[in-house]
């Protein structure tokens, strides 16, 4: 597989959009683990919800 | 399992933590099939090496608009039906169609140059599409100002109904305006006018970034409830502790 003389504009486009899911996928995951810890942390604390389930527990 | 049964948050919990792990991995092969194709397919006549842009710009613009869609209705289900997940559905999208917006920009740009000899020009296409992605950062701004997610959530739903009026301006701009922007080739009137060789890799990269789509925003809205139940609780910490 040949680019041609436009190459940089067919990689650039294909790196970009890697890139740019690679970072959505990251961010999501990196808010998850960040809202498990603080529920955790809460519930170690003392503090559930009036369900009475831990908010670790979801 | 009803829409009714989706409206109690925990359940909600419970289905996504059982279907996520399945719709990655559906995800993940329908993108390397994709790119595979994308890889394989031939160069076009007359736009070269070029056009396999279009197996990302294409999917990406239409999820830019779908994602919009998509948090209208959430935003109708917030001010009519005041379904409780709905303004977490609006929530979660904004960002994610942010992103598709802002690739099908910036691949159309990379794919204007070579083709058109600018990187942008302000015509209706490119011009309602950039006013579709200022918009989407503009709810994500109205979100982040807002602390109480049920105000923040009715302020983003109207804002939200009033930007759903630019996507018949986005679709039809190359039909009602003179623009450089090619006019529909896969959705339109008498079928699609692509060539199965690039018609064929291109609905299989749009179906793998739309099951993207379903995946990320699931995974998005999981945080975001996570993120209120945090919110409740610290509330209910500062409340014992003022007492």
């Amino acid at each position: 597989m040949t680019l041609g003389p436009h190459a940089s504009f067919v990689v650039t486009s294909y790196a970009l959009a890697t890139a740019v899911v690679l970072i959505l996928i990251a961010w999501i995951a990196i808010d998850y683990r960040r809202q498990k810890a603080r529920l955790r942390e809460l519930e170690a604390s003392g503090v559930v919800r009036r369900s009475g389930r831990g908010g670790a527990d979801i | 399992m009803t829409l009714i049964d989706l409206a109690n948050p925990t359940r909600f919990l419970t289905l996504t933590a059982r279907i996520l792990p399945w719709l990655a991995a559906a995800t993940a092969i329908l993108l390397l099939v994709g790119l595979y194709q994308a890889a394989m397919a031939p160069d076009d006549y007359q736009q070269g090496s070029t056009v396999k842009i279009m197996f990302v710009h294409v999917p990406n613009a239409w999820l830019a608009m779908f994602v919009w869609g998509v948090m209208s209705l959430a935003a109708l289900g917030t001010l009519v039906w005041r379904h409780p997940l709905a303004d977490v559905a609006a929530k979660a999208a904004a960002p994610i169609g942010a992103a598709f917006t802002f690739l099908a920009l910036v691949t159309g740009s990379l794919w204007g140059r070579p083709m058109w000899g600018t990187y942008w020009e302000w015509d209706a296409r490119l011009t309602s599409v950039l006013i579709m992605f200022l918009m989407y950062l503009g709810l994500i701004a109205l979100w982040r100002a807002v602390e109480d997610p049920s105000r923040a959530a009715r302020a983003a739903a109207i804002l939200t109904l009033v930007g759903a009026l630019n996507l018949p301006i986005i679709k039809f701009s190359v039909d009602w305006w003179n623009t450089l922007h090619q006019p529909a080739s896969v959705l339109r009137m008498g079928g699609p006018s692509l060539d199965r060789a690039f018609l064929i890799p291109l609905l299989v990269m749009a179906v793998a970034f739309s099951l993207l789509f379903v995946t990320l925003h699931l995974a998005a809205m999981r945080n975001e409830i996570l993120r209120r139940r945090v919110r409740r609780l610290q509330m209910m910490q500062a409340g014992r502790r003022s007492a």
